[in-house]
């Protein structure tokens, strides 16, 4: 009986350890199922952004190698351009000239300019000037003396080149006459010729008024050119306005009425009464008055 | 019945650790792997982001075509009014 019992014993033993180890086993590989699943869920969202990079980044090969090749055609365009107007020699003293060093790298079409030494180019390129006298552009032929000082010093520029051009570019400006300025600031001021209604401004109207009252004063075209009160021998052959049209006004201060101008009248206006034209009692009334006469409703009101 | 204690024992002794130490290695590789997963991840989206500009360079090659067409008409112009060098 004791042997069974060993033996029992000992397959309780390995039962236990063989449930222990799954269990383990169980325990870790969950752990790392867990860790896998985000891992894949990582991955997934890696390979989206990625997939968004290639597609962003597809047309950029083609879009680049397009705007090289343009870039390409014009410093070719130029340099050719260049070395055909100038010749290959003046070409790189010119660019040479613009920039110190750069002869000496040459032109990217042409080879064979590294080989060549950039002859000195001072600002006075001869050949351009002549090119642009033949344009009929002003230019300083003859002024610049290959033999004398420079020009223009290079490291800082100056005003010294200005001197190449005719001198009016250089101190004239400042001693022509102003622009045509309109108004009481203008440099010529005509005095008034006529006066076509109202009064003159007078120094006090135009302090209550403001400065603006000016202007009328000055006139705004005289007679001598060609104002509405010209000899009619400088107007055309239909003024449209002449003087009766525009009328004139009496030079006095007196009422043109025997009982003047009643300026208080207004104040007493009343709208429902003293509104559009009287209608005679009784009269049918026309169509054309409709617009005219007062409303109803106002006179109504009124009362 | 020895053999079977002793058996017991190895399992128990070596079995056992060796299953446990394994295991675990395993799952700190895995939980290791995950970070680096979501830096990727972030880089990536990052990049998208930075790559949003790459439809800006359309734009940027018709301006360039254009302006290297009007710098062929303005040099054209330049070789009609300028006489060659030679």
């Amino acid at each position: 009986m004791a042997p069974v019992l060993a033996v029992e014993a000992a397959g309780i033993v390995t039962i236990v350890a063989v449930v222990l180890i799954v269990a383990v086993l169980v325990v870790y590989l969950v752990a790392v199922i867990v860790q896998l699943r985000k891992i894949t869920k990582g991955l997934e969202v890696v390979i989206a952004r990625v997939g968004e990079i290639v597609e962003k980044s597809a047309p950029v090969n083609g879009v680049v190698t397009t705007i090289n090749e343009q870039l390409d055609a014009g410093v070719d365009l130029l340099e050719g351009l260049l070395v055909k107007k100038a010749g290959m020699t003046d070409a790189v003293g010119l660019v040479d000239g613009l920039y110190t060093g750069a002869g000496a790298a040459g032109f990217r079409s042409f080879p064979e300019s590294k080989d060549i030494k950039a002859p000195r180019i001072g600002e006075v390129y001869t050949k351009g000037t002549l090119t642009l006298a033949r344009l009929g552009r002003e230019a300083p032929i003859a002024v610049g003396n290959p033999a004398g000082p420079a020009l223009r010093d290079v490291q800082r520029g100056s005003l010294a080149a200005r001197l190449l051009y005719p001198e009016v570019r250089q101190t004239r400006p400042e001693a022509l006459a102003r622009s045509p300025v309109i108004g009481a600031g203008a440099p010529v001021l005509y005095p008034p010729s006529e006066q076509r209604g109202g009064t003159t401004p007078d120094d006090e109207e135009v302090a209550e008024k403001g400065p603006w009252t000016e202007v009328a004063a000055e006139g705004i075209v005289p007679a001598e050119l060609g104002g509405s009160d010209a000899p009619r021998d400088l107007l055309a052959e239909d003024p449209q306005l002449g003087s009766p049209v525009l009328g004139e006004t009496t030079g006095s201060e007196e009422p043109a009425t025997e009982g003047g101008i009643d300026p208080g009248a207004g104040d007493e206006a009343d709208a429902t009464t003293d509104a559009g034209p009287e209608l005679p009692e009784g009269a049918e009334p026309d169509l054309r008055d409709a617009a005219a006469a007062r409303r109803q409703a106002d006179v109504e009101s009124a009362e | 019945m020895t053999m079977w204690w002793i058996g017991d024992a190895v399992l128990f002794v070596v079995v056992v650790p060796v299953v446990v130490y394994l295991l675990h290695a395993v799952l700190n590789a895995a939980r290791s792997i995950v970070p680096s997963v979501e830096e990727i991840a972030t880089t990536a989206a990052a990049g998208s982001k930075d790559l949003d500009a790459a439809a800006l360079l359309l734009t940027t090659q018709e301006q360039v075509i254009e302006t290297v067409a009007g710098v062929a008409d303005y040099g054209g112009s330049l070789d009609v009014i300028l006489d060659d060098a030679r």
